[in-house]
């Protein structure tokens, strides 16, 4: 669609611009009613006359059909602002685009005050007008929905470091408590991290512990036969302990093995086992008369 | 052409590979090492692969032959030292080193053949008596 004469929108904007940004933001705080804990009416009213301050030059200069030019930056920069914002303080991805959309009721209002008599002419800039919003709407979405797939890539890293760590038993014994369900990019996290750890501490003993695994099906005693075949290359024995009796259960049913691999039930068998291994012995003192 | 030193340690011999592997290198070290433990009668052999950040599969399963051969001409082998990022390299490419003893370093590794030649020289001494 050609661009017909965008001025009168921004005409219409410029002329009632106070009625516009009353009616809007009373409109938003309608659809916002719920969320007054959010958002504090001062800042809604700040973030919305800026917006329209940025809105109606871009409207003047601009093409309406198009919001990637150089004239709309701002304007879009300032929403993926807002969206990025409400994104972050929990708002609704529907309530976030309420924002734009919600600028619709008062500025046809204004139009149709201001175009009455010409139908043509209204249906035009209703038109123009609705592309636009649309389009600004979709962009706060888009916004919102990367910024909560930043937040979700972020936990899922800080859970990878929070969920590998390597705890030093005694001279020569390490262990790796497992939490959680084992997948490829977490096994090689946790291969990585027991691996360089044994180079660390000389460790010859690793014990991996997986009371915190749900379940132990074929992939995952796959992941955890690599990560024990892999540390014994570098010297090191692998003991897989803290196996519940419905894994030993489901492990037998899927015809699950781990081979010559030690297995221990708990962590305490498996910590005998490996002192007996290097040679040491616990003893309790001799109890006093 | 470059090769490994082969080090004479006691009964064992020591084979440190401090530089890039290459096919070849490889193969001169199979054979010079083959030779070594016929000559000096080692029981044990100690190769360190701590300088080795790389590994293909070619060398991977070379280190398993010379493992084996050792073991046929009387010397255990214990592969000592090995990266992580090597480690990891051989689980993936599928390699089974079953027969490859390994310990964390020349110390434990040391340790480790001086308990099989203990074990061994145990059995030895059996026999010889029930004869």
């Amino acid at each position: 669609m050609t661009t017909t004469t965008p001025n009168r929108i921004a005409d219409v904007l410029t002329r009632h611009e106070q009625p516009i940004l009353e009616d809007w933001l009373r409109e938003q705080l309608a659809a916002l009613s719920a969320r007054q804990d959010l958002i504090s009416e001062a800042d809604l009213r700040r973030q919305s006359t800026e917006f329209l301050a940025l809105f109606t030059p871009a409207c003047r200069m601009g093409n309406l059909t198009d919001i990637t030019t150089p004239e709309w930056k701002p304007g879009c920069d300032f929403l993926g602002d807002v969206s990025r914002s409400r994104a972050i303080q929990g708002f609704s991805p529907s309530e976030t685009a309420t924002f734009v959309f919600s600028l619709k009721q008062p500025l046809f209002t204004r139009l149709r005050q201001e175009l009455g008599t010409d139908a043509t002419a209204l249906a035009e800039e209703m038109w123009s007008a609705t592309v636009l919003l649309d389009k600004l709407g979709l962009y706060t979405t888009e916004v919102y929905q990367k910024t909560r797939e930043e937040v979700i890539k972020r936990q899922q890293t800080d859970m990878l470091e929070l969920s590998t760590p390597v705890v030093k038993l005694w001279d020569g014994i390490i262990a790796l408590p497992l939490i959680g369900t084992l997948d490829s990019g977490r096994t090689n996290v946790m291969m990585n991290t027991l691996l360089q750890n044994i180079v660390a501490t000389g460790s010859s003993i690793a014990i991996v512990d997986i009371t915190g695994v749900p379940t132990v099906d074929t992939l995952v005693a796959q992941y955890l036969l690599k990560t024990v075949y892999a540390a014994r290359l570098m010297g090191a024995e692998c003991i897989i302990s803290g196996i519940r009796p419905q894994i030993a259960q489901t492990m037998v049913h899927l015809g699950v093995e781990f081979g010559n691999v030690v297995t221990k039930s708990t962590l305490a068998d498996a910590l005998s086992y490996a002192f007996r291994q290097i040679g040491c012995t616990v003893t309790k003192p001799a109890q006093r008369a | 052409m470059e090769r490994i030193p082969i080090l004479k340690v006691g009964e064992f011999l020591l084979v440190s590979i401090q530089v890039d592997m290459h096919d070849r290198l490889v193969l001169s070290l199979q054979d010079d090492l083959t030779a070594q433990v016929v000559v000096s009668r080692a029981k044990g052999v100690l190769i360190d692969i701590s300088a080795l950040d790389m590994v293909d599969s070619f060398i991977g399963r070379m280190l398993g032959n010379m493992a084996a051969m050792t073991r046929a001409l009387g010397a255990e082998t214990v592969v000592v030292g090995m990266q992580p990022a090597v480690a990891i390299t051989i689980v993936e490419l599928g390699l089974v080193l079953t027969d490859v003893r390994t310990a964390i370093n020349v110390d434990k590794g040391m340790a480790l053949l001086q308990n099989l030649l203990n074990e061994s020289s145990v059995i030895d001494s059996h026999e010889f008596h029930e004869k």
